[in-house]
């Protein structure tokens, strides 16, 4: 089974600055285990919203294409893994593990593919 | 360059699967993206029901809380990742694509990060270009 | 929208749409992909006019297509040389009643079919690999003259001429708007890979102060790839180039260290390698080994070797065994000293230092690596291992001598003074 893990934004992330050469080390370590395993189908970080843009379709209307940033911080997503798993508990567990030194804290969500 | 091209979800299409015919036209959409030679990857999500968060609250253990997340505003549906030469021809292309939401539907266009984006703007670097730039605007 | 946003996106409609537009005018003009390019750019700068006022059509390329034909008609009454070359125009067209056919009708059905002639003819062996890598750019990848030059590091002037004078090639040499079949195709074939993985390999040896176009040119060249892949799905080597350009690139951001130097494959850090390239490659040469029943050609003999490296989880897992073999393979068809070179690497990490010299040592002799520094880098490394350390000092200082890189000589005369010690 396949799992897309969205790590959730936060103003650091939406302010462009990347993490900590520390978080980065750890995080790669991170990655390089998850990757041994074989575990990553894929795993990319996004740009912040700033620089994204949103399409916004009305019935048969020309789309319209809206500029970012968008407000909700909280509720974008900064980078995503999609992972090989047993079941979603197996990957919950798996990504309660990740290096996170940020005080804040942060959110992730994992949702399976539709298959 | 990459980019991540967000399908949103809502409350009445969270998992909810396509009609057979979006369904068809999604198809058709996708063929021509893999035509085109752009496409990398697309993939539908099962509904929020069946999915989890999980939280880092700055507490020993994460917490963990089952979906549905439907209360969300930014509920995810699907996904694809294109291969683009810019911002501009990625979003030429998703203007073509069906409507995702039957009467109203929403997607979000980021590009990924290259090494390049991660190098440069680590916090050091960024308080060093902040540090700079005070100099700079001091000396003015 | 403004005159400059109007602008911008008829350069990417432009992009995105000039290939099947280009490649069906040219069916129409009978093989002549100068013409057609022409009645293409006169539909362009009628979109620069046109969509500023009018906003941007909902189908573009059936407006481009359309605007294109009317030229062509207008070309057509009023230039009888045009008539030979538009017949098949003049047939659609009621003339002189004013009333074009419904264009979008009957648009798809060949369009596929003639982005293949195109690039077909693009590839022409009757042009020299310059021309046929500016003219596919131009045609196919929908670059614009100055784009392509700042990607070949040439003034825009000299791909202008290039381009020039290939289409006037073509045209003397009459080449027919057409897949060729038979024995032909494999050849045509062949020199269509060629130029696709010319473009990935001057895109993958840019650096890192090269212009943002010489890395787009990977890109570039996967994204013909697999357009090709998908126009001739049933073509085995066509999978294994896309296969080997992608898991090629896997590796791109692993491939230099944080002051610039290179990093050597074994040494990188396989957490940067591109998962989802990797994904794609490894895909593509499973598709590409399906449909050969196993037998490689060179495109995918070099793609497997590059998945052997891609699924190794760590260096020491690579599977030294296959990738020997599959060297000995690409040997068979491509008989060349390096190739012997990098199998006696193979076949040193899966069988000895010992048997690996014996390959090495058979090839070193060849003039073809007369100048070649890997050779007594390679030998010195095998020497050292096989503790004939005097002959492996001598190797490294030779090969350092011979690199013209800065680091690679240092690099090398670390290793010799590290033996000597």
């Amino acid at each position: 089974m396949r799992f897309l893990v969205m790590v959730k934004s936060n103003a650091e992330t939406e302010g462009g600055i990347g993490p900590t050469t520390e978080d980065l080390t750890a995080m790669s370590r991170f990655n390089e285990q998850l990757s041994a395993d074989g575990r990553i189908v894929f795993a990319e970080g996004l740009t912040p919203s700033r620089e994204g843009v949103r399409v916004v379709f009305d019935g048969d209307a020309e789309p319209k294409v809206i500029d970012g940033p968008f407000a909700e911080t909280k509720e974008l997503i900064a980078g995503v893994w999609l992972l090989n798993g047993e079941s979603l508990e197996d990957v919950v567990e798996l990504m309660k593990r990740t290096p996170c030194t940020d005080p804040q804290g942060g959110v992730m969500e994992i949702r399976p593919i539709s298959e | 360059m990459r980019f991540m091209v967000i399908v949103k979800a809502n409350e009445d299409t969270d998992g909810k699967g396509p009609s057979a015919e979006l369904l068809a036209e999604m198809g058709k959409f996708n063929e021509e993206m893999v035509k085109a030679g752009i496409l990398l990857a697309a993939e539908g999500l099962a509904p929020s029901s069946e999915g989890a968060r999980v939280v880092f609250d700055g507490k020993a253990t994460p917490q963990v809380v089952d979906g549905p997340f439907t209360e969300s505003k930014e509920l995810v549906g699907g996904f694809w990742i294109l291969q683009c030469r810019d911002r501009d021809e990625c979003i030429e292309w998703i203007k073509r694509m069906p409507n995702p939401g039957g009467e109203h539907g929403e997607v979000e266009i980021r590009r990924v990060a290259e090494a390049s984006d991660l190098e440069n703007m680590t916090p050091e670097v960024a308080e060093l270009e902040g540090r700079l730039r005070a100099q700079i605007a001091g000396e003015a | 929208m403004t005159v400059a946003d109007t602008r911008s996106t008829v350069e990417t409609v432009w992009r995105i749409e000039s290939p099947r537009l280009i490649a069906g005018l040219a069916r129409m003009a009978r093989g002549d992909v100068g013409l057609a390019e022409e009645l293409a750019q006169d539909a362009l700068v009628a979109a620069l006019e046109q969509w500023p006022e009018s906003g941007v059509p909902r189908n573009p390329g059936a407006w481009l297509m359309t605007i294109a034909k009317r030229r062509a008609v207008d070309q057509f009454r009023r230039n009888e040389r045009y008539t030979e070359k538009l017949e098949e125009v003049g047939r659609d067209q009621r003339l002189g009643d004013g009333v074009l056919p419904d264009f979008d009708a009957g648009l798809d059905d060949h369009i596929e079919d003639d982005v293949l002639r195109l690039l077909f003819v693009a590839c022409h062996p009757v042009l020299n690999t310059q021309a046929r890598v500016a003219l596919t750019l131009r045609m196919l990848g929908g670059l614009t003259t100055d784009e392509i030059a700042r990607a070949f590091l040439v003034r825009e002037s000299t791909i202008a001429q290039r381009i020039v004078r290939a289409k006037k090639a073509l045209a003397a040499a009459k080449v027919p708007f057409e897949v060729p079949e038979g024995d032909e195709r494999v050849a045509r074939l062949s020199s269509v890979l060629e130029v696709i993985y010319l473009v990935f390999n001057e895109g993958y040896s840019a650096t890192r102060g090269d212009d943002w176009m010489r890395p787009a040119l990977c890109e570039e060249a996967m994204r013909l790839g697999r357009v090709l892949a998908a126009l001739i799905p049933g073509e085995s080597e066509v999978h294994g180039l896309v296969a080997l350009m992608e898991l090629q690139s896997s590796r791109a951001k692993a491939r230099t260290g944080p002051n610039g130097e290179p990093v050597l494959l074994l040494d990188q850090d396989r957490s940067r390698w591109d998962r989802l390239l990797i994904q794609h490659g490894l895909a593509a040469l499973t598709l590409s080994e399906q449909i050969a029943e196993g037998a490689y050609g060179p495109y995918s003999a070099q793609a497997a070797i590059a998945a052997c490296h891609a699924r190794a989880r760590t260096a020491s897992e690579t599977d030294w065994v296959r990738i020997a073999a599959l060297y000995e393979g690409l040997g068979k068809l491509q008989p060349s000293p390096v190739i012997e070179l990098n199998r006696g690497v193979a076949v040193a990490m899966a069988y000895g230092p010992e048997a690996g010299l014996a390959v090495v040592d058979a090839v070193a002799g060849e003039p073809a690596l007369k100048d070649y520094h890997l050779l007594p880098s390679v030998r010195g490394d095998l020497l050292q291992k096989l503790g004939r350390l005097e002959e492996a000092e001598r190797e490294f200082r030779r090969a350092a001598e011979m690199t013209e890189n800065a680091r690679e000589r240092a690099f090398l005369l670390d290793r010799a003074t590290a033996v000597g010690s």
